[in-house]
């Protein structure tokens, strides 16, 4: 048996309300999250990955948040903790990697002392003995002349070397859990892979249980165990890395992954892509979401699937839609021959 | 860092120069009439203007001219014709007056201003942010000339708070010099208290919502760390450019109203009198005296905003 889950996410919803309406950026995902393991979230922009990130560390408490379900870490409900004992779980338990390296840390404070300002918040050290510490983080995340670039501002630092900063902080108090929303999309892509490498060793070595989040499924090949799928607030598809891969059951997952770039094949003209933009929370079409932009809708689609497994072999791949298992495998095929072989990463691994 | 303040107050220099060139060019060049005319003042004799002509070298060269100014100006030889009293004097007698009223308002306006900013930031929406807007929203509409009268007459007059007029100095009597200090100082400041304290709630909600704050927030650090070392600490960095442009405008100008209702005798006071008396050297002299304070305190804003920026500091160090 797989051991006790370290955090686990059930039915989270989180809504804000605005001035048109409420917003209801989370509409009930679950998972679970053991020591080593790596949860990647996907979706387009809006779905709520962000929301449901920070969320977990309490960020979106605000007088016009509605935040329902449950959110433990070891059996203790972080949703009802106080806002006190939420703060010390923060960077000490759970660290949190933003998107943007470029504009996450204080322009005006150096890098080394905002990282020693996140141990001190937690452990009575010296500043010196605080220093000394980030000192070897910046060695164990691969900055070189550590010892000089701790005094560094961030605006000294390269983009891909403020992401690394980023990550020695977020691992500064050894945390069980680490949150990583989209730590690669604003940095190249030769960068990319090298931070992806780094947050796979960190997490194998440490044990660290991570949620990855990104709009990219090419990264979720490199490191993720399980996938979860979201559009408009709702996980459209959840299953194992393979299961996502090799047999992806939801039209919108299909589209994700024929947007990947693929280095077996010749580049195609234009990427493929989801046709249409995600569409408005304040105004979502009766029944499943993704249908005006589906190229397989029909009469059931009105009606939302919940999420179940429907496949007989895998119990825990659960998806949301109302075609077969045949009908999908038949559509996929012409769809682009998504989900017949395993994408090169995948296979090396 | 000290190449970047040597070169600011170089610059410095350069503008003094250029100042006083302007008011040469301004007083004695432009006007159509003999410059001596207008030094002497109305009603003046033949026998002054025409002592004033060769006092000054009207028949010299410009730059021959603006050099005899200039030295006048530093020996303290600048004076007025009506009585001939020197002006140089004159000013830097009133300078302690004038700082105590413009150092005194300039500090209670930070404080307050600050104050007041920092707590609607943040209880922003809250029935404290409403009440501190509608404050700050009143000081800034209510113009000194109107204020100043209004507290003397209630609180000099009628109540016998606070003494109605002239300056005692510190050194006489701290005590004596603040009583009498206090409505002036008050009056002076509380158009700037509503106005930094709106400044810096709206500096305060836009750093909120930078990256960099959540991060914070990500590292458990305390609401209070939050709000004070990053939220705080970046929103002054504006302020602090503002406050150093109407610091020195406070000294070379603003206090010249309030010196004049309150009978400060300062250096506003003295420029307050030479208006009305048309009297031009004294005019000179104080237009000379405002620019440096507020080429000073550019100069100094300058170096603050280097020293709170690391951004603005290593970029210039980088360059060089
Ligand atoms: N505080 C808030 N008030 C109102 N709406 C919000 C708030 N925070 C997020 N939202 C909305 O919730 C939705 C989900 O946002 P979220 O940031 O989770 O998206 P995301 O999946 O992370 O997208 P991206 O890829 O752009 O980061 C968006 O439509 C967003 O506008
Ligand atoms: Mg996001």
């Amino acid at each position: 048996m797989s051991p006790a889950p370290l955090l686990s996410v059930s039915d989270l919803r989180v809504g804000f309300a605005t001035e048109e309406g409420v917003v209801q950026a989370v509409d009930g995902i679950s998972f679970d999250l053991r020591p080593g393991e790596v949860v990647a979230i996907v979706g387009e922009s809006g779905s709520g990955k962000s929301v449901t990130a920070q969320t977990i560390i309490g960020l979106t408490r605000a007088n016009n948040a509605r935040i329902e379900g449950s959110v433990k870490l070891e059996g203790e409900d972080l949703l009802s903790a106080s806002d006190s004992d939420l703060r010390r779980l923060r960077g000490d338990r759970i660290g949190m990697i933003f998107q943007d390296p470029m504009t996450s840390f204080n322009p005006v404070y150096r890098i080394g002392d905002q990282i020693v300002e996140a141990i001190r918040a937690h452990r009575e050290t010296s500043k010196s003995e605080g220093k000394r510490r980030v000192v070897e983080l910046f060695e164990a995340v691969g900055i070189p002349n550590a010892e000089r670039r701790v005094d560094d501002y961030p605006h000294e630092f390269s983009g891909g070397m403020r992401q690394r900063a980023m990550i020695a902080m977020a691992l500064a108090l050894e945390p069980e859990v680490l949150i990583a929303d989209e730590p690669t999309t604003a940095l190249d892509v030769t960068i990319q892979a090298q931070i992806l490498g780094l947050l796979e060793q960190l997490n194998r070595e440490r044990n660290l249980a991570t949620i990855l989040i990104t709009h990219d499924l090419g990264v979720v090949a490199e490191v993720a165990d399980r996938v979860l799928v979201m559009y408009a607030g709702k996980v459209v598809e959840e299953g194992t890395l393979d299961e996502i891969f090799y047999d992806p059951q939801h039209p919108y997952t299909w589209g994700l992954l024929g947007s990947l770039t693929r280095i077996d094949r010749p580049r195609p003209h234009r990427l493929p892509q989801i046709a249409g933009s995600p569409p408005s929370l304040l105004d979502l079409p009766d029944g499943c979401p993704f249908r005006p932009r589906c190229p397989h809708e029909f009469s059931k689609c009105p009606q939302y699937p919940g999420l179940e497994a429907r496949l007989p072999e895998a119990a825990d791949h659960r998806d949301r839609c109302w075609l077969t298992p045949e009908e999908k495998k038949a559509k996929r095929l012409v769809e682009g021959q998504i989900g017949l072989e395993p994408p090169p990463e995948v296979r090396q691994a | 860092m000290t190449r970047f303040i040597v070169r600011r107050l170089v610059a410095m220099i350069g503008v003094l120069f250029a100042v006083s060139v302007i008011v040469f060019v301004v007083f004695m060049v432009l006007p159509k009439q003999n410059p001596a005319q207008t030094l002497a003042g109305k009603n003046a004799t033949p026998g002054l203007v025409k002592n004033i002509e060769e006092e000054w070298g009207f028949d010299d060269s410009l730059p021959v001219q603006y050099a005899t100014m200039m030295k006048k100006v530093f020996t303290g030889e600048l004076t007025s014709y009506k009585p001939r009293l020197p002006v140089d004097d004159r000013i830097i007698e009133g300078i302690p007056a004038t700082l105590s009223l413009a150092v005194g308002a300039a500090v209670i306006w930070l404080f307050f201003g600050l104050l007041l900013g920092y707590l609607s930031a943040i209880r922003a929406g809250g029935w404290l942010d409403r009440i501190l807007t509608g404050v700050s929203i009143a000081g800034i509409s209510i113009p000194v000339f109107l204020l100043a009268p209004v507290l003397l007459y209630f609180l000099s007059y009628k109540l016998e708070i606070f003494p109605n007029a002239q300056y005692v100095p510190f050194s006489e009597d701290p005590y004596e010099w603040a009583r009498h200090l206090i409505l002036p100082w008050f009056t002076l400041a509380l158009l700037s208290i509503g106005f930094y304290s709106r400044v810096l709630r709206s500096n305060m909600l836009d750093v909120m919502n930078e990256d960099y704050v959540r991060t914070a927030r990500a590292k458990g650090l305390s609401e209070r760390k939050v709000m004070t070392r990053h939220v705080l600490r970046n929103s002054l960095i504006p302020v602090i450019t503002l406050f150093g442009l109407d610091f020195g405008a406070t000294i070379a100008g603003t206090a010249i109203i309030t010196e004049a209702i309150f009978s400060i005798d300062g250096v506003g006071y003295y420029a307050a009198e030479a208006v009305k008396k048309f009297e031009l050297p004294p005019i000179m002299g104080v237009a000379l005296y405002g620019a440096f304070f507020v080429v000073l305190l550019n100069a100094l804003v300058d170096i603050a905003y280097a020293y709170l920026d690391p951004r603005v500091r290593l970029g210039e160090s980088a360059s060089e």
